[in-house]
């Protein structure tokens, strides 16, 4: 048992200076019915090299992404990311440090947060943004109750353009925090006329750019429209590299700017851990949930960073406080720091057009394969196709030919009769050979 | 104990650039990085006809980047001002800072686990769901429980797992309308009445005993028809196991309410005792604080849900199923009574990775052991503390954490902060300071199983130095620390009356460096 550092003999002296002859002994206040009396029927402890065999094992029966021609989005993006960024997050002091509550010994961590939250305070086009949340989906869920408690309405309007799992979990929430959802059926053109469905009642409009079908649309009508009936926009993105090239939500009058920060740094992990991103308007802050680091002074009248706006929080507020949450993303959101600030605007921008111009090339080729339209005119890294027949079908006769092609959209929207639709993601890590790949696998399984 | 070197005075000069050898000041990115500058060779986009419909960006974002030298340069002087639990003791009460052991990062960063698509055709990640399932079956084990729900994120959204299960399953019984409160004491974390009141229930506190403790008596008082739930943290904030738990578990059963347990202090029973014995419905397990998954200076956390029999069919989506030799992911609510999804995809992953992985090296008897080591070096800083510093309840045994209060420093003019910033100038994290609230001026110490002996007689011995120097007038020592940090005493208070939540080009500093 490498981790533990007691010997039999350390564990009899301390027991002495304690006054008790056994460790079970300590166990004296659990009543003698709730204590084992025999050891569990789980395995005995093993080897590193042990452990090392059954994980290689475990992993040896995936198929990685990067062992493949690969075009799969809907949420979660395969970028490259510098060796640099890991081996940095691997250093022992951000690694294994605890949030930042002594601030004197903790400026590492609070000095990146507020350096992340700048960041992403810039490419949102907000005022603001909080040291992160868990992911973009439970971002999103809190950007709905927080526009509650802003217009203290209980309703709100999710556009059919949302990514379905993202909607699910609003709708979740929302109904066992006994609120209202209205959400648009999945709309696969991107023109739902949403305005329309915008009253006095609704507490904010949730829609997302580009959308999970792939569509661009400027959403500065529907901010206007939001805000004439006092209602907010939530802008949602979940491929934050689009952020790069694309018109910032806050410069189209978005109120609350929501999103995944995966694509930034950080691995596909199987869905996680990811790294939600939060931005708001100045006016909001203290109805943001999530932790915030600030810039103050010490003693000396050095410059410092410090977690602040504490009293929005579980901790001192209790069953009144903005939210539940008492963590951050903060390995994840240190990665996405990096690796942005090794892009840098000049790097991002160019990320942000490689991965369009990847994208646009795979959908030139596609729109002249029989049996197939690309439905998008516009769209960043992603577009949907309209297959002949059921695109889950075709999906696993392409993943036999050794292409994985994307998401058949029936997999997040089962009962939507959308069975012919495929989602199709590019992005920097895609060569000329991995498209001609996907084109022959296609059109040999159609 | 070690004389200050006689070079260091009053008389030191400063620096020209503030630095003092090893440690460097760092300036924001911001400062020192220029939007032309990228330490990441992106090739060259071919040209082609963009498809953006008129929404590229027409401004400038005004991203600072560095090349990659500067970069590197610019974080490794920033971790450098962080403590952490690779460095030193890290005695967080109720955080558990525990080694963390780099076989688990080796392991989590295996291509065929790192670089999983969650949407991946089901055929493709056999293996990953496999390892979901031993992870599922050890929890189970350790716990006594009957399902799991793998999703939550963090021990809080675990929390509002477990308390989504037992509204839908009140709701399921035909008494949503009239369940609306939920129990919880008044030593409990703040999350736990965060949680209740996000989901529309009102709060009832139960006050705890003189003893730490809830009584079986208290929580039959405040049970009525009315009740949809208790929560209650088993080991509990104070560090001390709910001796009647059983039989508070059974009056809130007879009530026909549900028994939520804050599983943030499993690591002192696991391997020991089982939640499901205790009479649970519903715990949510701190991968991080238990299995030894990193913090990495807050997150990411993941939080699994056991529950019980009767919870078992409210579970949120995603769950793995057996269908013969394959496993699959049942992915859609419709024709369940789960009550949803909580999350977009399947949960961390990569913290599935790494606590499975101490889970194997530990085994069944490791994690048996650690509990109790947990518990004995808790018990053995009490032990050894008891004389000079005073404990809330009196002395009796803790679990893995040992509580005191501020009783001891009255009259000294030292504060419970003010000791905590001396132990910075020791080279020590300070524990947990002003939780629980129950106690006044609380100081929560958390050893955990990771450190020696001769690591624990250091802390203690420091510790009892610290508490002379208090008692004997000394204050200022206190008063002034930390002085050896790469900070003085932070102005909280500044940072909250006007915050300066980002950097921006308008007013770059507004205190200076």
């Amino acid at each position: 048992m490498r981790y533990l550092p007691l010997s039999d003999a350390d564990r009899k002296a301390m027991l002495a200076t304690i006054g008790v002859d056994r460790i079970e002994d300590l166990y004296a206040d659990a009543p003698a019915s709730a204590l084992l009396k025999e050891p569990l029927d789980l395995p005995r402890h093993k080897s590193e090299l042990e452990v090392e065999r059954i994980f290689s094992q475990l992993s040896a029966r995936n198929t990685p992404a990067g062992r493949v021609p690969f075009f799969i989005g809907a949420g979660a993006y395969r970028h490259h990311v510098p060796a640099s960024v890991d081996h940095l997050i691997q250093r022992s002091e951000f690694l294994t440090s605890y949030t930042p509550y002594q601030p004197e010994i903790s400026q590492g961590t609070l000095q990146t947060l507020f350096e992340f939250q700048t960041q992403v305070a810039l490419l949102t086009g907000m005022d603001v943004a909080n040291a992160s949340m868990y992911d973009g989906s439970t971002a999103t869920a809190e950007a709905v109750l927080m526009a509650h408690r802003l217009t203290k309405r209980r309703k709100a309007l999710l556009s059919g353009g949302l990514h379905p799992h993202y909607a699910e979990v609003v709708q979740t929430i929302s109904r066992l925090a006994e609120d209202e959802t209205l959400a648009m059926a999945p709309d696969v053109s991107g023109a739902e006329d949403i305005i329309a469905k915008i009253d006095d009642t609704i507490s904010c409009v949730v829609v997302q750019t580009p959308d999970f079908f792939g569509n661009l649309r400027d959403l500065t009508k529907i901010a206007d429209a939001c805000h004439r009936h006092g209602a907010l926009l939530v802008a949602v993105f979940t491929e934050a590299v689009s952020l790069g090239l694309l018109t910032a939500p806050g410069a189209m009058g978005a109120d609350i700017v929501v999103g995944e920060g995966q694509s930034i740094g950080n691995a596909l992990n199987f869905g996680g851990p990811y790294v939600g991103l939060f931005a708001t308007r100045h006016d909001y802050v203290r109805q943001m949930p999530g932790r915030l680091a600030g810039e103050s002074v010490d003693a000396d009248g050095r410059r410092s960073f410090v977690l602040t706006l504490s009293t929005r929080e579980q901790h001192i507020r209790r069953d009144k406080a903005t939210s539940n949450i008492c963590t951050n993303s903060g390995l994840c959101a240190l990665a996405f720091t990096i690796h942005l600030t090794l892009l840098g605007e000049a790097g991002l921008t160019r990320l942000a057009k490689l991965n369009h111009a990847n994208a646009v090339a795979l959908a030139e080729m596609l729109e002249r394969v029989p049996n197939v339209d690309v439905l998008n005119r516009n769209f960043f890294n992603e577009f949907t196709l309209r297959v002949k027949g059921d695109a889950a079908a075709l999906v696993e006769r392409m993943a036999a030919k050794g292409v994985l092609a994307g998401v058949p959209v029936s997999r997040l929207l089962p009962k939507a009769g959308l069975d012919d639709l495929l989602l199709v993601a590019s992005s920097e890590t895609n060569t000329p050979e991995d498209r001609a790949a996907f084109v022959a696998a296609l059109e040999g399984s159609l | 104990m070690l004389d200050r070197p006689a070079h260091i005075d009053d008389e030191t000069p400063d620096t020209f650039t503030g630095n003092r050898a090893l440690d460097q000041e760092e300036p924001l990115l911001f400062e020192i990085g220029r939007t032309d500058a990228t330490g990441v060779d992106v090739e060259e986009p071919p040209q082609f006809a963009a498809r953006l419909g008129g929404m590229e960006r027409k401004d400038q974002i005004g991203l600072p980047g560095l090349s990659e030298p500067e970069a590197m340069r610019h974080y490794v002087r920033l971790s450098r001002k962080n403590c952490s639990i690779d460095a030193g003791l890290y005695p967080l009460g109720s955080c558990t800072m525990k080694h963390n052991p780099r076989a688990n990062e080796k392991l989590a960063r295996l291509e065929g686990l790192a670089d999983l698509h969650p949407l991946q055709p089901i055929s493709s990640v056999q293996g990953a769901l496999e390892l979901m399932e031993t992870l599922a079956h050890w929890l189970l084990t350790l716990t006594n429980m009957q399902a799991i729900a793998l999703s939550p994120k963090a021990g809080a959204h675990g929390e509002l797992c477990g308390m989504m299960a037992i509204k839908s399953a009140v709701a399921a019984r035909g008494e949503g309308a009239t369940r609306n409160v939920v129990l919880i004491p008044q030593s409990a974390h703040g999350t736990n009445p965060a949680t209740a009141a996000l989901l529309g229930f009102s709060v009832r506190v139960v006050p705890g005993a003189d003893d730490g403790t809830v009584r079986a008596a208290a929580v039959k008082e405040a049970l009525g028809p009315d009740v949809a739930a208790l929560m209650l943290t088993n080991p509990n904030t104070c560090g001390l196991f709910e001796r009647e738990i059983i039989e508070i578990a059974d009056a809130v059963h007879e009530a026909g309410a549900y028994f939520y347990c804050d599983g943030a202090n499993f690591n002192a029973i696991a391997g020991v005792a089982r939640p499901g014995d205790f009479g649970v419905d519903a715990m949510h397990i701190n991968l991080h604080k238990t299995f030894s998954t990193p913090h990495g200076g807050g997150g990411p956390g993941a939080g699994p849900v056991v529950l019980s029999e009767r919870l078992a069919p409210f579970a949120p989506v995603p769950f793995l199923r057996r269908n013969g030799e394959a496993l699959e992911l049942v992915e859609h609510a419709e024709g369940t009574q789960s009550f949803g999804r909580m999350t977009a995809f399947h949960g961390q992953m990569g913290m599935f990775v790494r606590a499975l992985a101490y889970l194997l090296a530990h085994g069944g008897d490791g994690v048996a052991q650690a509990s109790k080591d947990a518990v004995l070096s808790a018990n053995y800083v009490r032990a050894s503390l008891r004389d000079v510093m005073s404990q809330p309840f009196g002395d009796r045994l803790c679990m893995h954490e040992v509580l005191f209060d501020d009783a001891w420093l009255k009259g000294t003019g030292v504060s419970t902060l003010d000791f905590a910033k001396a132990m910075i100038d020791e080279g020590y994290h300070p524990m947990t300071i002003y939780f629980p609230l129950v106690a006044h001026g609380a100081m929560l110490i958390e050893p955990t199983e990771s450190e020696s002996k001769a690591s624990l007689d250091l802390f203690i011995a420091t510790l009892r130095d610290l508490a002379k120097r208090a008692k004997e007038g000394d204050a200022k020592r206190f008063t002034q620390a930390p002085r050896f940090a790469p900070r003085r005493r932070v102005d909280e208070t500044a940072a909250a009356r006007k915050p300066v939540l980002r950097w921006s080009a308008e007013s770059p500093s507004l205190r200076g460096a």
